[in-house]
């Protein structure tokens, strides 16, 4: 039983370090971003200056998007749980925000950016 | 014993659909989509341990499908579907590893479980931004998994079938 809760203890450890790695990824290429990019379904519709203010209607209507301050959010979505409008600003490159019924990403992206992780 | 087994399997099955309607009503407090306690595995687990293999997997399957289709859009099924199978295999294999404990089950099953949702949105959505909330869905994953597996192991302990 002592060995089976040393072996739980050694798979946490192993996922947690597994999601910092992921984490610090992400982070290490958080370099600024200047470019907000829209998709639908996998393709670019609409890509934003993030220096300019301004609110902007997505994916015919089903999103609103707001760039304000150097900050993208969304704040209208025709979804019902509204996940993408709580999960708040973003700024940084490779944030993203997710609406998932709609199947709509907001990303921030760099125009000068060399390390592609996005496919 | 064989009748024994199916109203079992039955009663298991009905026990996961009320836990996924039960946790269909707690309001998501972060904002990520996919953070789940994941009650419904608890029935999960207790077939993988007090039945059998192939019962877990019927278990997990057919309620899946069933809630999907009562409360949910077939976008639902399809992520639903992605996670369950993907946790269901982790867990089987670690389960027969005889190497972990209940708890340690139930933390994979957690975390293969977001993965595998992860891995059906990246197919849906065409684009694979959305693998930045993957150390979130991990984190996620193992406190989850860790409550759900103590949980768990008490009712797999106690209650006598």
């Amino acid at each position: 039983m002592n060995k089976k809760r040393k072996a739980d203890l050694y798979l946490i450890i192993f996922c947690l370090l597994a999601a910092l790695v992921c984490y610090l990824l992400f982070t290490f290429s958080n370099s600024k971003g200047d470019k907000v990019v829209v998709r639908v379904d996998g393709v670019i519709t609409n890509t934003y200056s993030l220096s300019d203010d301004g609110t902007y209607s997505l994916n015919n209507g089903s999103n609103i998007l707001v760039i304000k301050e150097k900050k993208a959010y969304l704040i209208e979505a025709d979804c019902p749980d509204k996940l993408c409008v709580k999960q708040g600003k973003i700024s940084k490159c490779n944030q993203c925000i997710t609406c998932l019924p709609n199947k709509l990403t907001v990303t921030i992206e760099s125009n000068n950016s060399d390390v592609d992780i996005i496919s | 014993m064989r009748n024994k087994k199916i109203a079992t399997s039955a009663l298991m099955i009905a026990l996961a659909m009320i836990l996924s309607f039960v946790e269909s009503q707690i309001p998501s407090f972060f904002p990520i989509p996919g953070i789940k306690l994941g009650l419904a595995n608890i029935a999960v687990i207790f077939a993988l341990y007090r039945l059998s293999i192939k019962d877990a997997i019927v278990v997990s399957l057919i309620r899946v499908v069933v809630v999907s289709t009562l409360f949910g859009t077939s976008l639902t099924l399809a992520y639903s579907l992605s996670g369950a199978v993907l946790s269901l295999l982790i867990m089987v294999l670690l389960k027969k590893s005889d190497r972990f404990s209940i708890v340690g089950v139930s933390v994979a099953g957690g975390i293969s479980h977001n993965i595998g949702q992860i891995i059906m949105a990246i197919i849906l959505m065409h684009n694979s931004v959305i693998s930045y909330y993957l150390p979130f869905l991990i984190i996620s994953g193992i406190v989850t998994g860790v409550v759900i597996g103590l949980v768990s192991a008490k009712i797999v302990e106690r209650v006598k079938i």
